[in-house]
């Protein structure tokens, strides 16, 4: 079964088109943008929920966004087995839904921050980072103000246990607990993360320390 | 015709950097009394509802699928009566 990336675009999202260029362009996978309007996902078997403000972060980011038409098939199409993928806004969205745990809020220091981190690899037993070593440290960009992570002390400790935790700030930027930076569901099917991966794969960039996230993605349904 | 006023607070629990910062900015005015400041939304919601109750019951369930997320915020609520609207 070959890779077919449907790449989310809700009214405000910004980052579609890098996400759609580094998985047509660079991985040359079959991608195609989903629009939040639609009812179902068509053939899709890869779904990414990009960055961007989704209806301008009113309320919650991702709490509007959630409930957009498409969301229905997502979370249907993700309690199924389906690889679902938020970045940034993505992951605040995938929260939002209940398809991962945990929300992010504000910043600790109230600023958007935009800058490029250091993040640890935690662990390399997933779909998403088994291109990666335990502990490497990589570099991707961040542009968020509201990506301070936070759970229960329950959630966190069961995430711990069930290996969760795939990526962790180096230097924390955002208060984040744990200083968590993305994490996958219990079923290891869903991803979130606030760094942006597809801001770091195209050579041209300076940083393609991010492509093996998105190629591991692409080769996951293979 | 009810009216709801929704109060969402983040939960006590959780460090409020906006209050803080609030709180920080009224000490620099003087305000010395101010011990505590917390930031929330107020969301007010007009009703066409058949009684009390069900306006109650029709807020809280959209203060639960949306209004709040109970991950961080708490939430509360009044109801009062008000007149019919046109629009």
């Amino acid at each position: 079964m070959n890779a077919k990336v449907g790449v989310v675009v809700f009214p405000g999202s910004n980052c579609d088109h890098d996400a759609y260029y580094v998985f047509n362009d660079i991985l040359k996978a079959d991608t195609k943008f989903l629009w939040h309007k639609d009812s179902g996902i068509g053939d899709r078997n890869i779904v990414i929920l990009p960055g961007g403000f989704s209806y301008g972060d009113y309320l919650r980011g991702g709490s509007i966004a959630r409930f957009s038409n498409i969301m229905k098939e997502v979370v249907r199409f993700a309690n199924n087995g389906g690889i679902v993928v938020g970045i940034c806004n993505g992951f605040q969205i995938l929260c939002e839904a209940g398809l991962l745990p945990g929300v992010l809020i504000r910043n600790a220091n109230l600023q958007f921050i935009c800058s490029t981190v250091s993040l640890n690899v935690v662990n390399n037993h997933s779909i998403f980072t088994k291109y990666y070593n335990p502990g490497e440290e990589i570099n991707i960009p961040i542009a968020h103000g509201e990506g301070n992570f936070l759970c229960s002390r329950e959630t966190l400790d069961e995430m711990n246990a069930n290996d969760q935790v795939l990526f962790t700030y180096n230097d924390n930027p955002n208060g984040s607990l744990a200083d968590i930076a993305g994490i996958q569901n219990k079923s290891k099917n869903v991803m979130g993360m606030m760094p942006h991966p597809e801001r770091a794969s195209d050579a041209i960039l300076g940083n393609t320390d991010g492509r093996r996230l998105l190629q591991s993605i692409a080769e996951s349904v293979m | 015709m009810y009216k709801a006023k929704v109060t969402i607070s983040l939960r006590k629990s959780i460090l409020d950097p906006q209050g803080k910062a609030i709180e920080h900015s009224l000490k620099s005015l003087g305000f010395d009394s101010i011990v505590d400041t917390r930031m929330g939304k107020s969301i007010e919601l007009k009703i066409d509802a058949k009684d009390e109750e069900e306006a109650k019951r029709i807020t809280d369930e959209a203060c639960q699928k949306l209004l709040a997320n109970p991950v961080m915020e708490d939430y509360e609520f009044e109801i009062s009566k008000t007149e019919n609207i046109t629009k």
